[in-house]
């Protein structure tokens, strides 16, 4: 059994008992990004030679008997939308092509006093805007299970980086799915957790109200390593809350009794994929195996998920991507400044639009006007609040079912991954990947995607499991149990 | 009061209607939403952060120092605080905003609904209570510098102002000529100054003044509001009085002219020039008309407890409009002598109540204060703060004028002789030989100049008083320490019983 197809929980053990050092291990992953990547184009930014230098730095701390970080020596791939002291980060934008940020978002700084390897900035949908990854102005990102397929996004080159052991942990970000569902897709664990349970400080913002960090692994125990790294309140980020972190590393594995799952029976209707409900079925009868209760709940207001989500979100993103104007950083239009014929206020008008024109692609266009028109005079009350209404209702309905169960049980996404260019030209098809993982956003509570099976195809099929707020324990421990009952998180893409 | 108007509005047919919008840069030792430092006049682009360049990624965490000066501010302006008040993005572009929004607050403002009272010094208008509206917090934005010459446009922008934290408070619009705006922003400003909330100098823009002003005109018709415009760029009190009798004498103008009124046209934002003393249109920002208001998500409301309200209230300091009751009613002070003292700044007015207590008599320690006190300060240029003597020490000396030890000249000698050996009233009379004249000393004195001087005497019973002028400096010459009206007195009262 080949080194990268361990477990990162099993690297650690390793390393620390000198059966394995930083350096064989970062070596060997980048060995096999060198056979495959150029199939999978996980990666927007890899330098090799610095990602070693990190590993040998970590041997040599531990060889001097230093003491060193939970993750020691253990490489990580990071989404490219976390800045990065020193690293291009683009987001992959064009209008963010060649921004290397003067500091480091504070996941980064958790991973790099955990003594983590930083192995390469993953693709994504641009500014995270998209679920196949088809948005980056980069490259495509091609699923290793079918390099046919997308991988899922935004976070696909992370997903996609897992799946083919490109890296044994991964950074995310989701807004409405964005880790879950590429996670879904491409047969790995991701985990979305609670709003404000990591710090967002660093995080290119999306949707402000919406984004969280979180950990993309092969495995449930990883989660958790990753995840406890990540985890805790920060005093840069004003929404990132005070509350206790779980030792989620040493309870993983305990089994919890008397657990009830909800079901929502609105998840089952007419638009989910057949396949991939027989396996949403089969992991709730595993469960039921493993003493679980089951239990329907009512989530009366989740089909209002999608038209809210995507009223938020654009509204959050039409401010928030104000900043990319060319006045100060990033791509400016090659226009105009001195323009003679124009007087100065003209000419600035116009450096603005030519270099969002050129800057931005056609998705982020199509939020910022979406965003720009719902917060428009006339318009604010009708879309803007009316959404924070329904927001607040879908909160309730997850209070309401949260008080009579643990988790809900579900799927992760209604199809499973699909071909490249297929669904790129239907906004609203794309749009409806997120049916069943923006209300957690929206509600602000964890879940996590695990792998329940395969479909006919070959491609990996994902279960959601969700928790309130600031439940993450709880969450890994199900997955944990799910996870030790099956085997679908131990195949790996033939490709 | 009657009113002497300088500029009277009983002979025009219209009413100036004037609003303030001051902006208040507040003293904190950092910004609003990073730890920058915020101090002026520092090379540009030196006191920037990720998070006031409006860089990628980068998140507010808001300084509460600043919402608690705020809350001062709020509280001696008799404003009400709401329990909940929260941050909104006003969204637009300008190369001086790098994130392309101003957190500020829009419809919960931290504050509303006070007041603050003006007054005349020279009974140009009426006391009155000018109604405040709202104030609210929100972040500075840095400064863009135009440089055209060449005729190449080359704007440069310098984002250390960008995120400092501003206090925008707003009156209504009850101001009814210049003279009252810019007794309002002189009010203002006192009052910001005792709270220490602010530098408030209007030349570096930690105060800044914007005017809302139109006029209500009398027609046939009925009365006729004409459109209202904003003045800005108005940097001193001169300033905002000018500007707005400018602009109110073009608006009749433009009136009688085109008719328009109110809501015929958007309303126009005018700069003042203080070279040709005129205001001049300003172009519109493109975005201006809307600002897309929405909720900051990256901030998390303010809640605040009535005892945060009360233990604030109990912070705040004896304000103006009180001083200057207490100087008239407990001290019998004149509105003039008053106001020189209260516009020193509470620290100046504090002393003047421990020497006006010392001594029992509080326009004795006035003169002294707004003369011989005042003048020295002037001249070192020196605040109270730091002036050596106290108001124990300089009570001693007025004590000494009050028993008739000495009199008023001779104390401003002794005065200076202890500003500069810093010794004590009595130390420095005794070494210059000063001490009270016995009277019946000074009775045999005057005896003897009246009987030596036939001439003068002469002179003054054939009705030249001042003749005796002459007596005092004989007097002066044998014994320094005579008191000069006294030997006047005397020598007078003598001659009459010749």
């Amino acid at each position: 059994m080949s080194i990268i197809s361990k477990s990162a929980t099993q690297q650690r053990e390793m390393m620390r008992t000198g059966e394995l050092t930083s350096v064989e291990l970062t070596t060997a992953y980048l060995e096999q990004i060198r056979s495959r990547e150029s199939a999978v184009k996980a990666f927007v930014h890899l330098d090799e030679q610095q990602t070693l230098d990190a590993a040998q730095q970590i041997d040599t701390r531990r060889a001097a008997g230093e003491p060193l970080g939970d993750l020691a020596g253990i490489p990580v791939a990071v989404k490219d939308n976390l800045c990065c002291q020193g690293i291009p980060t683009t987001c992959a934008s064009k209008f963010l092509s060649d921004f290397i940020p003067p500091y480091d978002a504070t996941v980064i700084a958790k991973l790099k006093t955990a003594d983590a390897v930083l192995i390469g900035r993953t693709n994504m949908d641009e500014f995270a805007m998209g679920s196949s990854t088809e948005n980056s102005a980069i490259q495509v990102t091609n699923n290793p299970w079918d390099l046919q397929c997308i991988p899922g996004g935004s976070s696909g080159g992370s997903a996609a980086c897992i799946a083919a052991d490109f890296a044994p942990l991964a950074l995310g970000s989701d807004t409405g799915g964005s880790i879950r569902q590429p996670a879904a897709l491409c047969g790995i664990v991701g985990l979305k957790p609670s709003y404000g349970r990591v710090s967002r400080y660093g995080l290119v913002a999306f949707a402000s109200s919406l984004d969280q960090i979180g950990p993309m692994t092969s495995n449930v125990e990883d989660a958790a390593l990753l995840l406890q790294v990540l985890a805790g309140h920060d005093s840069h980020d004003s929404t990132s809350a005070d509350v206790t972190v779980d030792s989620y590393v040493e309870n993983v594995t305990q089994p919890l009794s008397n657990l009830t799952l909800g079901i929502v029976d609105e998840h089952y209707g007419d638009g989910l994929d057949i396949e991939i409900k027989s396996s949403i079925e089969e992991a709730i009868r595993v469960y039921e195996s493993l003493g679980a209760t089951i239990k329907h709940v009512e989530m009366p207001h989740a089909s209002y998920g999608i038209a809210t989500y995507y009223i938020i979100a654009p509204c959050e993103a039409s401010s928030n991507l104000a900043r990319f104007d060319g006045a100060h950083y990033g791509q400016r239009a090659d226009t105009c400044m001195t323009d003679q014929q124009s007087t100065s206020e003209d000419a600035l008008t116009r450096m603005y639009r030519s270099s969002r024109a050129a800057g931005f692609g056609d998705e982020v266009k199509r939020r910022i006007m979406l965003g720009t028109y719902a917060l428009s005079e006339g318009y604010y009350d009708a879309f803007y609040l009316k959404a924070l209404k329904v927001r607040r209702l879908i909160q309730q309905d997850y209070d309401n079912a949260f008080k009579d169960i643990d988790l809900l049980i579900g799927p992760v996404t209604a199809r499973s991954a699909f071909k490249q260019g297929e669904t790129i030209a239907d906004p609203m098809a794309m749009y409806m990947e997120d049916l069943f993982t923006v209300t957690a956003n929206l509600a602000g509570v964890a879940g996590i995607s695990v792998p329940c099976g395969f479909t006919d195809a070959g491609l990996p099929i994902g279960m959601q499991l969700q928790s309130a707020p600031f439940q993450e324990d709880k969450l890994l421990r199900a997955a944990y149990m799910f996870q030790n009952a099956t085997d679908w998180h131990q195949r790996r893409p033939k490709v | 009061m009657s009113s002497p108007a300088t500029q009277s509005t009983d002979d025009v047919p219209y009413t100036v209607v004037v609003g303030l919008e001051v902006h208040v840069q507040l003293k904190t030792n950092t910004k609003l939403f990073c730890r920058c430092p915020t101090i002026f006049g520092r090379p540009p682009n030196t006191q920037t952060c990720p998070v006031c360049l409006g860089l990628p990624g980068s998140l507010p965490v808001m300084n509460r120092h600043a919402f608690e000066l705020s809350m001062k501010t709020a509280l001696a302006l008799n404003c009400t605080i709401p329990h909940f008040t929260k941050w909104d993005r006003k969204n637009y572009f300008y190369p001086d905003l790098p994130k392309g929004y101003q957190t500020s607050q829009f419809d919960l403002p931290m504050s509303e609904h006070g007041h603050l009272n003006i007054f005349s010094e020279d009974d140009e208008f009426a006391d009155k209570q000018i109604r405040i509206l709202r104030a609210h917090l929100e972040e500075d934005a840095g400064k863009s510098m135009h440089d055209e010459a060449d005729g190449v446009a080359d704007s440069r922008i310098d984002l250390n102002r960008t995120g400092t934290p501003l206090l925008e408070i707003v009156s209504e619009p009850d101001m009814r000529s210049a003279a009252e705006a810019k007794a309002y922003l002189q009010e203002l400003r006192l009052i910001l100054l005792y709270l220490d909330v602010s530098d408030c100098n209007m030349q570096e823009g930690s105060l800044r003044c914007d005017a809302n002003v139109n006029l209500h005109i009398d027609t046939p018709d009925g009365t006729i509001a004409t459109p209202i415009v904003e003045i800005k760029n108005m940097n001193s009190f001169r300033a905002v009085h000018r500007g707005i009798e400018f602009e109110v004498g073009r608006q009749y103008s433009l009136w009688k002219k085109n008719k328009q009124v109110l809501g015929d046209m958007p309303k126009q934002t005018r700069g003042w020039d203080e070279g040709s003393q005129v205001t001049r249109a300003q172009r519109e920002k493109e975005e201006s008309s809307d600002y897309r208001y929405f909720p900051c998500p990256d901030l998390v409301p303010v809640i605040v407890t009535d005892e945060e309200i009360q233990a604030m209230q109990q912070t705040i300091c004896t304000l103006p409009a009180d001083l200057r009751k207490q100087l008239f009613d407990d001290h019998q002070l004149t509105a003039h002598t008053s106001a020189v003292i209260i516009n020193q700044g509470l620290g100046f007015a504090n002393y003047f109540l421990t020497l006006a207590t010392i001594i029992d008599d509080g326009r004795l320690a006035g003169n002294w204060m707004q003369g011989e006190v005042l003048r020295i300060l002037n001249e070192q240029e020196q605040t109270i703060e730091q002036f050596t003597l106290s108001a124990a020490e300089l009570g001693e000396l007025l004590k000494l004028i009050q028993s008739d030890d000495i009199d008023n000249s001779k104390a401003k000698d002794v005065f200076a002789m202890m500003m500069e050996s810093g010794q004590s009233a009595a130390d420095v009379m005794a070494e210059l030989g000063i001490e009270k004249v016995d009277s019946s000393q000074l009775e045999e004195l005057c005896q003897r100049l009246v009987n030596n001087n036939p001439k003068i005497v002469a002179d003054v019973q054939n009705g030249n008083q001042k003749a005796v002028g002459a007596l005092i400096g004989q007097a002066r010459n044998e014994n320094s320490n005579v008191d000069p009206g006294q030997v006047r007195e005397i020598c007078l009262a003598l001659i009459e019983k010749l």
